[in-house]
């Protein structure tokens, strides 16, 4: 079984696997614990403009995603309090804006974009050395900072208005934690590709939350759930010949509903 | 300066509509007061503007010495919790949330102390490492109770925090708030006005405006105002009696 693991591509896959694990049990934690869902799937949307940019300046689109994908989240998390607009709208808005601006972008590029999919549907058996070293650094920064504000992240996840009155600057913490969101986001674009990002963000955490009341546990055990589901979602695409992403997001789902059950089962 | 609040004539409004007018409003050390008045009076929104929740559109707020906002010496217990029920968090991490200093800082031994401490207060220390999920809406109630006694605040603000409890406790709420205010000026919104008037020394009564403001006895015409029908104050026991006749 463990053969397919002899293959340079596959280690690299592997070692993506546990990178994009990290990222999204420990920010899909919040993710889920402060509802967050929607204006996450928003901004992994609309880091396809940041995707776009890179093709059109010639540089990796991972890395031009970065900028972009932040931007974006600070955006939506700023808009809906400035604008006299409710903030699903301003994520909407953004959303497709993101991604209408990379289509553009990536016609206005000379050529023609051959590993787009890659970036849309997530090639995680191929993905280069330098973008796990830009998934490790952002992997990095996302548990510093989480380690730096899990006391703020925790309080306005409970009770923005309590915190607030706390002296928590609430407004500038929900801000870093969208921002670590588009971090996570660029850590998963290769794994899974955009339009998947979102289940590993919310799948690993829902399951965990069945089972567990305490945030760090829940941060643990998501990322050992990712580790595990990820590899083994792989391992079916490499024995079914299937896309990698979408067989990932299926096992994620899979296990979701099996986690369900067992817990019907168990505490009933 | 010695004022914990001074409001001076404050007005907020919503839209067009005027929630407060010309609010003039002190709250002295030690003051133990009740607001009061219908729903829809702006009860809320002004403790929302002494916490610096809210900005006023005209007048002038001081809280401790300090625009609103800056003070973090309050102690508040909100009337609707925007809290998520179903939070992965214990009770003694909520109660620590009370003692939230600020960024970088964690917790220590005294702030563990205060709060234990506040959730003895409230008769829920046996249950400190419940997660909140599994409480009743009264004991999630008391403890939102310790938690805002959790900081030793100057200034307690309640906002109807004897919603959603037993009587059994609330005499005991009334019992450890009577002790506290040796301590700090305590204000706090609420509908029972018969219990209210016999525990606090002075009444407020708003509804867009305040209607009177002094001791107790005084107070039952502005509450007619306010409310715009009769009121009975009907408290039983100690120390204060307030009975009156229908007419």
């Amino acid at each position: 079984m463990l053969e397919f693991l002899q293959y340079q591509f596959m280690q690299n896959a592997f070692i993506a696997a546990i990178l994009v694990s990290i990222a999204c049990g420990v920010v899909g934690t919040y993710v889920v614990i402060k509802k967050i869902v929607f204006i996450s799937g928003g901004i992994s949307h609309a880091a396809f403009g940041g995707i776009g940019l890179g093709y059109l300046l010639g540089i990796n689109p991972v890395l031009s995603a970065i900028p972009f994908s932040v931007v974006s989240a600070v955006l939506m998390g700023s808009l809906g309090k400035k604008v006299e607009l409710s903030e699903d709208a301003a994520i909407g808005i953004l959303w497709s804006v993101g991604m209408a601006l990379g289509i553009i972008f990536i016609n206005l590029s000379p050529g023609y974009a051959p590993d787009l999919f890659s970036y849309l549907f997530g090639s995680i058996l191929t993905v280069p050395y330098q973008d796990l070293l830009i998934m490790l650094v952002l992997d990095l920064i996302i548990l510093g900072t989480v380690g730096l504000f899990h006391r703020e992240f925790t309080a306005i996840s409970f009770d923005e208005e309590f915190a607030e009155v706390m002296g928590v600057p609430s407004q500038l913490i929900y801000i870093i934690l969208l921002a670590l969101v588009a971090l996570s986001v660029v850590v998963l674009i290769k794994a899974v590709g955009i339009i998947l990002i979102i289940a590993l963000l919310t799948i690993p955490a829902a399951i965990s939350r069945q089972f567990t009341h305490h945030i760090p546990r829940l941060m643990m055990t998501s990322v050992i759930l990712g580790v595990i589901l990820t590899s083994m979602g792989l391992w079916l695409s490499y024995l079914f010949n299937l896309a990698s992403g979408a067989t990932i997001v299926l096992v994620l789902g899979a296990a979701f509903f099996i986690s369900a059950i067992l817990k019907k089962i168990w505490y009933n | 300066m010695c004022n914990v609040v001074n409001m001076e004539g404050v007005y907020y409004k919503l839209k067009d509509h005027y929630i407060l007018e010309n609010v003039n409003l002190t709250i002295k050390k030690n003051d133990f007061m009740a607001l009061i008045g219908p729903n829809g009076g702006g009860k809320t929104t002004l403790l929302k503007l002494i916490l610096g929740l809210l900005n006023p559109d005209k007048g002038n707020i001081e809280v401790l010495g300090m625009p609103p906002g800056k003070s973090k010496n309050i102690g508040y217990l909100p009337q609707k919790s925007t809290y998520q029920s179903n939070f992965p968090i214990s009770v003694l991490e909520v109660v620590l949330m009370g003692r939230y200093k600020q960024l970088l800082k964690g917790y220590n031994k005294d702030d563990m102390k205060s709060a234990l401490d506040s959730l003895k207060k409230v008769e829920m220390l046996h249950l400190k490492n419940q997660q909140i999920e599994k409480l009743s809406g009264g004991q999630l109630q008391r403890v939102f109770i310790a938690r805002a006694l959790s900081r030793n605040p100057e200034l307690l603000l309640l906002d109807e925090p004897t919603a959603s409890i037993d009587p059994h406790f609330q005499g005991k709420f009334y019992e450890i708030l009577s002790k506290l205010r040796k301590k700090m000026a305590v204000v706090m919104v609420s509908h029972d006005i018969g219990v209210v008037s016999s525990y606090v020394d002075s009444i407020a009564c708003l509804n867009q405006k305040i209607y009177c403001h002094g001791p107790v006895e005084e107070s039952v015409e502005g509450l007619e105002k306010a409310y715009k029908c009769p009121i009975d104050l009907i408290a039983h026991g100690f120390p204060h009696r307030v009975l009156r006749e229908h007419e």
